[in-house]
């Protein structure tokens, strides 16, 4: 249960103004200077002390990640935040950018600062308008204001931030894909090696980062690293947001201290299950890449990445999916299938071949159509989708149905059986 | 170099190799559908999965580089399951028409799915159907087939630099798309038939001619413009049905040209095969071998050897220029040429140097600034403006031009027209200096259309001191590059068919002296570029060749050669290259190996030519230059001082040849499907 005086994002609903001046009540833009002239290497080692891990979905620490890059720089070096937020579930950063702003681009001049990149781009999802003209009205007053630009916050340290709007394909979030798209290209996952610290965008060192991770740096920096690493649990520290969506009484977007179990998070900021706790069938952790967790795991988990990684799903971007017993859980699966067939960019086979087989699969399955073997050749076309492919979506297109199969294997064997029983028997 | 482990046994493999080169080292076979060592890495096809220890997923060896001490497994069972599974997906919406689908029998999905396919498909949706695309006459595409490897797409923008190949559309609905309705351009587009591991893409004019099994293959050269590249005819029931690339790096790599690929359609329309006379009331008619060398024999008799000339060129081959020489010689014949009309290209075997593609083609990968004058190598030499982009690629070298012309497929600065610019150069106060200045490796290379010039020999000699001064000229430079056109005109220098003596005559004197009916008897051998306007009623011509093209519209006797795939021969191409071409079908009709049919008249004349075969034949050519019968032999010039740079320029300006890519010699022009790619090309 996080305390008060923990929260980082006080306005993450939006009750007191995104604007420069309210930001800055809230502590934005507070001697930012002071934290630029400590340096780069003291930013890297204060967030790596903090043991903040990537938001973006894997969990990477991010003080090891942003240490990648050259120490020696014979080249721009970039920093890019990731805001093309298009994991189902997801809706953490967009509250961030609406309510704010000002976090994320103090955060965006610091990670310039400790990566030693003059320039910023912020990657966002072609269908946040709102988001992105809020976000815009803020890069403007922070330019106005002296705090970014040429010598920023009056450090001596020139810092240019640039606003792109993608055009709305869920694979723009895959962080090379992203900087393919950002360079005026297909948005297609590249090959690694090299990875973008080493060449990302336009051949130079680069970072992407997720917007939560980057809009909680200036707190960590401010009240410092111990306090942050001391939330939470070993290796998973500090507050994150949870995004509560489904069949829950009140959904919303939280701050919460890492390793909240999950049955405290949804009673106490969901307002419950709908129809009680004991009307839970299962719940989607993490956004809908994540595989699902039936009840009784649910009844005790700990959202936390380590916990959940334990129980065989993931933290993600804690999308957290509840779906009560009225769910058609073959269907809903299947609408997320549906979701990764139409969302894969086409580069790879076992991405492009794949995941239109296993929505069609699926979709049979929905009605029972099919044979008990089918659940076996459906399992099996997962696993040969995953782990093969050039990026993560295909993992990700794999994963829901391994654990529906996984958990609700009998689910699926009833739906066959009635539609044996029932729908051909009346045929006949 | 660096040291890793493939399936136990330690390799060694130099730093920057991926893991696929490491494994083939050791021997493993990786099977693949995108990778191309030629072309960028996709790694998109998923097909040469590995295991590396280490990584929890299988790799992609051809992207990954290999680094020192890594542990690869090639053969585990997870590596194979990892294949087939791949090969399965590729296989779902894959169109099972092998029986009707022309890349049947050199199918790489096929072969590769014996291996690691499953006999039975789990498949039981429908599959996907892609509309066909638009790729213009040669390419006839099935979509429907195509496994998304994108090595068309890579090929297109690297090799070919046309920027109208691409992707569309996302996931399972991915398409490979033609941004120009009206068909592809460029002139090496049919390489991505071969590049095509399946059949979506394959070549339009031999659709349902053959299986690969079926055809006899033969290893040749092209013929039909002056690189000679690499090529494997492939024939059945004695028709000429495909020609392939064969890997040459010293000239076309692995690729070839649409001309050198396609026009080979033209090698059965208009031919000659057999003899004709011209009869009273002027026009030709059909007679017999006996016949015409008959009408010929009583023509040379009643003339003294001042009336009589030769001309040879385009496409005849070393031995029947040889025969010829030797023919002509018995006759005591002087007035002889390989040239084109109007040329003045130097003939002194002091000067190989002015008529040799000096820094060879592969070469042009070393050069870091080019300099090209009156030349389009664009159409004249389409596979050396491929290495010309592939430099320009690596390097972005600065390429500049005078004497204009069409674009091509790297950026050429246009430094104007007038010959007054090479003076400017040579005197040191151009803005090309500069760039002159900075560059160790500068490459000229100067087009046919400067030797019709008659202030030739001052362009040649201000382009010799210029690259003197600018390290171009030295022992293991030699920059200055002329680009010859037609297959075999440096072996006509080579042997001395031209004007030796003074009195003696060249193309165009024999030329107008055949008009005026000073020369009274004229045998070409295979000219097609003479256009004679009025012949004098005393004058004869002989015209000796495989097409009715516009040499043989005014002979009085036609005497039927065989074309480059149907004879063994010699031919030597711009940069000086002994290569020979290999018969691959016989001659049409009753037409003859071209020194035969000059063999058979010289007994007939009772001046008998010593050789009976092919190998006396070639002994006596050895006689002439001992590398001539060598394969492979590179004639090098000895003296590079080429040319007279006190020889004042004239005012006119500089211009290349305008040649015609797809109809440039007589087998192209009589070829439908070159026929056609000039209707696409004018629709574009």
């Amino acid at each position: 249960m996080i305390a008060k005086q923990d929260i980082i994002f006080n306005d993450i609903h939006g009750h007191l103004g995104s604007s420069l001046k309210f930001s800055e009540k809230r502590g934005d833009w507070d001697n930012t200077k002071n934290l630029i002239s400590k340096g780069s290497d003291w930013i890297i080692e204060q967030v790596k002390a903090s043991e903040l891990r990537g938001r973006g979905g894997a969990g990477f620490p991010t003080g090891l990640k942003w240490s990648f890059m050259p120490k020696n720089k014979t080249k721009p070096h970039y920093i890019v935040v990731n805001a093309d937020e298009s994991e189902p579930g997801t809706c953490k950063d967009r509250e961030i950018m609406r309510n704010e702003p000002h976090k994320l681009i103090e955060g965006i001049l610091l990670a310039g600062v400790a990566m030693k990149a003059n320039h910023g781009f912020i990657y966002i999802r072609g269908e946040f308008v709102d988001e992105a003209k809020i976000l815009n009205k803020a890069i403007n007053e922070a330019y106005d204001k002296g705090y970014i630009g040429k010598n920023a916050c009056k450090s001596g340290f020139d810092f240019e931030l640039t606003l792109h709007r993608g055009a709305g394909a869920y694979i723009c979030g895959e962080e090379t894909a992203l900087l393919e798209s950002l360079e005026g290209k297909k948005g297609q996952p590249r090959l690694k090696p090299p990875f973008p610290a080493n060449a990302g965008l336009y051949g130079c060192p680069t970072t992407v980062s997720n917007v939560e991770t980057v809009a909680v740096v200036p707190t960590i920096l401010r009240r410092g690293a111990e306090w942050f690493s001391g939330i939470g649990n070993k290796n998973n520290t500090g507050t994150k947001l949870f995004c509560l969506s489904g069949h829950i009484n009140k959904p919303c977007v939280v701050e919460e201290e890492m390793g909240i179990p999950l049955k405290e998070l949804l009673e106490k900021y969901g307002g419950g299950v709908k129809g009680g706790w004991a009307n839970l069938m299962a719940v989607i952790p993490g956004g809908s890449s994540t595989p699902l967790i039936p009840s009784k795991v649910c009844n005790n988990v700990l959202m936390d990445f380590d916990s959940l990684k334990n129980e065989g799903t993931g933290l993600g971007t804690a999308g957290v999916i509840v779906m009560d017993k009225s769910t058609d859980i073959i269907k809903a699966i299947w609408r997320l299938s549906k979701f990764y067939k139409h969302e894969s960019c086409g580069q790879c086979t076992p991405c492009r071949e794949g995941t239109g087989w296993v929505m069609r699969s699926m979709e049979k399955l929905i009605y029972g159509h099919a044979e008990n073997h089918d659940i076996d050749i459906l399992k099996n076309v997962c696993d040969q989708i995953e782990g093969h492919t050039i990026c993560a979506l295909g993992d990700a297109a794999a994963w829901p149905v391994q654990g529906l199969i996984k958990h609700f294997r009998y689910v699926l064997e009833d739906r066959i059986k009635d539609y044996k029983n029932n729908v051909l028997k009346v045929a006949e | 170099m660096i040291k890793l482990l493939v399936d136990g046994q330690e390799v060694e493999v130099e730093e920057g190799s991926t893991l696929m080169q490491a494994c083939e080292k050791n021997g493993a076979e990786i099977p693949r559908f995108c990778f191309h060592d030629r072309l960028s890495i996709a790694g998109n096809c998923r097909m040469c999965l590995v295991e590396l220890e280490g990584s929890p997923k299988p790799v992609a060896s051809c992207a990954m580089p290999a680094s020192e001490g890594m542990k690869i497994i090639t053969k585990s069972s997870s590596v194979k399951k990892a294949r087939e599974g791949v090969m399965e997906f590729l296989l779902i919406n894959h169109p099972l028409d092998c029986p009707i689908c022309d890349q049947g029998g050199e199918c790489d999905l096929q072969d590769q799915a014996l291996y690691y396919g499953r006999g039975m498909s789990r498949f039981e949706e429908d599959k996907r159907a892609v509309d066909n695309k638009p790729f213009g006459p040669l390419i006839k595409t099935t979509m429907t087939r195509c496994i998304h490897c994108t090595r068309c797409v890579r090929f297109m923008d690297e090799v070919a630099g046309v920027h109208e190949l691409g992707a569309v559309g996302r996931g399972e609905d991915m398409e490979i798309f033609s941004s120009s309705p009206s068909g592809l351009g460029g002139e090496l587009n049919g390489n991505i038939i071969d590049l095509c591991p399946v059949g979506a893409l394959t070549s339009a004019p031999y659709a349902f001619k053959a299986r690969p099994w079926e055809l006899d293959k033969v290893n040749s050269i092209d013929v039909l413009d002056g690189l000679g590249s690499a090529i494997q005819i492939g024939s059945k029931d004695g028709e000429v049905l495909r020609v392939l690339p064969r890997l040459n790096e010293d000239i076309n790599e692995e690729w070839i040209s649409d001309k050198t690929r396609f026009a080979i359609d033209g090698l059965k329309n208009q031919r000659l095969d057999v003899p004709y006379i011209r009869n009273s009331s002027g026009n030709l008619q059909k007679c017999s071998w006996e016949q015409a060398f008959q009408l010929m024999a009583n023509r040379v008799s009643k003339i003294n050897s001042s009336e009589i000339a030769g001309l040879a060129g385009n496409q005849m081959c070393l031995e029947s220029m040889v025969s010829l020489l030797d023919l002509m010689k018995s006759l005591n014949v002087d007035n002889l040429d390989c040239r084109p009309r109007n040329s003045n290209m130097p003939i002194s075997h002091n000067n190989k140097a002015s008529w040799l593609f000096n820094p060879t083609i592969r070469g042009i990968e070393e050069s870091d600034l080019i300099l090209m004058i009156g030349t389009e190598p664009r159409y004249e030499a389409a596979m050396l403006d491929a290495r010309i982009r592939k430099v320009w690629l690596k390097n972005k070298i600065f390429i500049a031009r005078i004497g204009g012309g069409a674009k091509s497929t790297y950026p050429i600065n246009e430094i104007g027209n007038d010959p007054s610019i090479i003076d400017s150069i040579y005197r040191g106060d151009h803005s090309f200096n500069k760039k002159l200045i900075k560059s160790s490796k500068p490459l000229f290379i100067i087009g046919q259309n400067i030797f019709t010039r008659s202030d030739s020999i001052g362009i040649l000699g201000r382009i010799r001191e210029i690259a003197k001064k600018h390290n171009a000229f030295n022992d293991k430079w030699n920059g200055v590059g002329i680009l010859q056109n037609t297959a075999n005109i440096v072996a006509g220098l080579e042997i001395g068919f031209v004007p030796k003596l003074k009195t003696s005559l060249n193309t165009n004197k024999i030329l107008n002296n055949f008009e005026n009916g000073k020369i009274k008897f004229l045998w070409s051998l295979g000219r097609d570029d003479l256009d004679i306007n009025n012949k004098n009623a005393d004058s004869f011509l002989v015209y000796q060749g495989h097409h009715g093209d516009k040499g043989a519209e005014l002979a009085d006797v036609i005497l039927p050669g065989s074309a480059y795939t149907e004879k063994n021969a010699t031919y030597i191409n711009t940069e000086g290259r002994v290569q020979n071409a290999y018969a691959a079908v016989s001659p049409p009709g009753s037409a003859k190996e071209d020194w035969k049919i000059i063999r058979a008249f010289s007994s007939y004349i009772d001046k008998t030519l010593p050789y009976n075969n092919l190998e006396e034949l070639r002994n006596r050519i050895s006689e002439i230059n001992n590398g001539l019968t060598t394969e492979n032999f590179l004639i090098k010039a000895e003296n590079n001082d080429i040319g007279d740079p006190k020889t004042s320029l004239l005012k006119e300006e500089i211009t290349n040849e305008k040649l015609n890519f797809f109809m440039s010699c007589n087998i192209s022009r009589a070829s439908e499907t070159m026929a056609k790619c000039i209707i696409t090309q004018q629709g574009k």
